[in-house]
């Protein structure tokens, strides 16, 4: 799976061009905190304000602090957002709906329409109630984002399995006495992972995009941990007079997820179902 | 049709009553009484507490919130207590649903005129753009959209006044900022359907017996390729309700997402509860509608409910 991924990702502008986004992203989220001259919180009263410069790439905000460390150490922690609820999420989804869908009549039923009870609430609502409850955080917010988000994940895992359970190699591997749980692990889970690997990953720009989102509106994370929503959340006082401040960050987070997506849909047209609609 | 009508209905009320018994303990788990502050004695916490009820015991006062809910009474502001909470919501709510409703419509406009284009144009420099578009479109969030739209047009260009909601002019840069992403979403997916369904024998047959490409389109492929945009009405009116929480904020418009927002940094507990009860209905009424009128449409996925 992963060579073919590698092999298909070369030979496909996009979503090479998709992974060149990404890679820039984590190396320069990686780099410019731990080895940049600036830290994130730093503040310096001489330097209020200030443009682009040499010194200081985005300039700098109301504080003195550099906006490129504050900008790259807030793209990190939305990234850490993003891939960690994506995971979970796929986790979740691929075991549930997997059961659901190998297990079938009843059970299936049940435990669909319990999804769908779960999903007919807009995901934001869950994390803002769950960062209410528990604090505004980069755990609160991963944890409120895992609440709804496998759902998607686990019809798609679910209809492949439905449709994989059926085939010979399955009943192959019933008939020479394989446990239910080995079938679905060594067996049928490898075979739907296709699409559920494309969903999981449009499940890290849709985190990202949520996170900054809910820290646009001041109910994401707590300040002095920064990500790029509560920048642009800072900056938005004083746009007016330094839109600079707001611009930066807003373009790297457009960038982010212009790339998430392009590598994205082009992974969706290799890998996932061959059908028009989502 | 008529039992999976009601299947339909009754898999809302659980969905809604969930809602309404997940939101009240999560924000009865919130720690901190609502009326605390620095300056207030722990006497007068107190006695404002047994004011509200908050004294009795927890199950209680679920079972008397559940009850007034039924009733349409969503209790009052604890912020504002001269307020209740419906009449926020009677204030807020029409602001939104016409703000959301012509973001909607728009997007639905534009996302299927730019859908059929994308799949019936021959020319590969409109795909590109089209496909292009909608990618670079998906990819800008709405609040980022709003920010750069009312510091260009209204503040710097001046031509779109940037707060308020009372002309037709008000509504251009919010409904732009809130119907991008949709219409992005819907384009793509006409355009993918479309695309399929123009590639099926019955489209052949009927340019074969001598129909015109216009009637092909519309009567016979569009019908089908209308399906995954109607399945994508609910999806969108959630997104368009959050996203009215940063457009209502930004451009200052006295609707129910602002209203949220403000109870949230507000702590205005009631008011969260209402205002997410009452959101979750919306978003479950609308996807029960467009279901079933999805169902009324298309057939088998009537017969795929009934057999699951």
């Amino acid at each position: 799976m992963a060579k073919a991924i590698w092999k298909y990702i070369r030979k496909d502008r996009q979503a090479a061009a998709g992974c060149v986004i990404l890679g820039a992203w984590i190396f320069l989220a990686v780099l410019v905190p731990f080895f940049g001259p600036y830290s994130y919180t730093d503040q310096n009263a001489a330097i209020q304000n200030q443009g682009i410069s040499i010194l200081h790439w985005f300039g700098t905000d109301k504080f003195g602090r550099d906006i490129f460390a504050r900008v790259w150490y807030g793209a990190g922690i939305s990234l850490v957002i993003g891939l960690a609820s994506a995971l979970i999420n796929g986790c979740i989804g691929a075991a549930y709906g997997a059961v659901s869908g190998y297990a079938g009549k009843r059970t299936d039923l049940i435990l669909m329409r319990a999804a769908d009870i779960i999903a007919s609430v807009p995901s934001m609502l869950y994390v803002i109630l769950i960062t209410l409850v528990l604090g505004a955080g980069v755990v609160s917010m991963i944890l409120g984002l895992c609440i709804s988000g496998w759902i998607e994940t686990a019809r798609i895992a679910r209809g492949e399995i439905l449709h994989l359970k059926e085939s010979d190699f399955a009943l192959a591997a019933r008939l020479g006495g394989a446990s239910p749980f080995r079938i679905l692990i060594r067996h049928l889970l490898p075979n739907a992972s296709g699409p559920i690997l494309v969903n999981v990953v449009f499940l890290i720009p849709q985190a990202v995009f949520t996170e900054a989102f809910l820290s646009f509106l001041g109910v994401g994370l707590a300040a002095p941990a920064a990500s790029l929503g509560t920048i642009i959340r800072e900056a938005r006082t004083q746009m007016l007079l330094y839109p600079s401040q707001m611009i930066c960050p807003l373009v790297v987070l457009c960038v982010m997820l212009l790339g998430l997506n392009m590598l994205g849909s082009a992974l969706e047209r290799r890998f996932g179902r061959p059908e028009g609609g989502g | 049709m008529a039992r999976y009508i009601l299947k339909r209905i009754l898999t809302g009320i659980i969905a809604l009553f969930v809602l309404a018994a997940v939101t009240f303990f999560l924000v009865r788990l919130i720690p901190g009484s609502p009326f605390q502050s620095a300056a207030t004695s722990s006497s007068v916490v107190e006695a404002v507490e047994r004011e509200y009820g908050l004294d009795r015991p927890l199950f209680e006062q679920f079972l008397s919130y559940m009850g007034k809910l039924l009733r349409g009474n969503f209790g009052i502001s604890y912020s504002n207590p001269g307020v209740s909470v419906t009449e926020i919501i009677w204030r807020t709510w029409p602001v939104t649903a016409s703000l959301g409703t012509a973001a909607l419509v728009v997007s639905l406009l534009a996302g299927t005129g730019l859908g059929t284009l994308l799949a019936v144009s021959k020319s590969r420099g409109i795909q590109r753009i089209i496909s292009g578009g909608a990618m670079l479109a998906s990819g800008i969030p709405g609040f980022a959209l709003a920010v750069i739209l009312l510091l260009v047009f209204s503040v710097r260009l001046n031509w779109f006044p940037s707060s308020g909601l009372s002309s037709p002019l008000h509504y251009v840069l919010p409904v732009t900022a809130l119907s991008l992403y949709p219409a992005a979403v819907i384009t793509r997916l006409t355009g993918n359907a479309l695309r399929a369904e123009l590639q099926k024998e019955y489209v052949l047959f009927a340019r074969a017996k001598g129909l015109g490409e216009t009637r092909t389109l519309w009567t016979h492929a569009m019908k089908h390729a209308c399906r995954p945009v109607l399945g994508y009405i609910g999806p969108a009116s959630a997104f368009l309700l959050t996203g009215s929480f940063v457009v209502e904020s930004i451009f200052t418009i006295p609707g129910i997402g602002r209203e949220f927002v403000n109870s949230i940094t507000g702590r205005d507990y009631t008011l969260i509860l209402g205002l997410t009860v009452f959101m979750g209905t919306v978003v479950i009424v609308v996807n029960l509608i467009a279901d079933l009128l999805g169902a009324w449409l298309d057939p088998e996925m009537r017969r795929a409910y009934r057999e699951s």
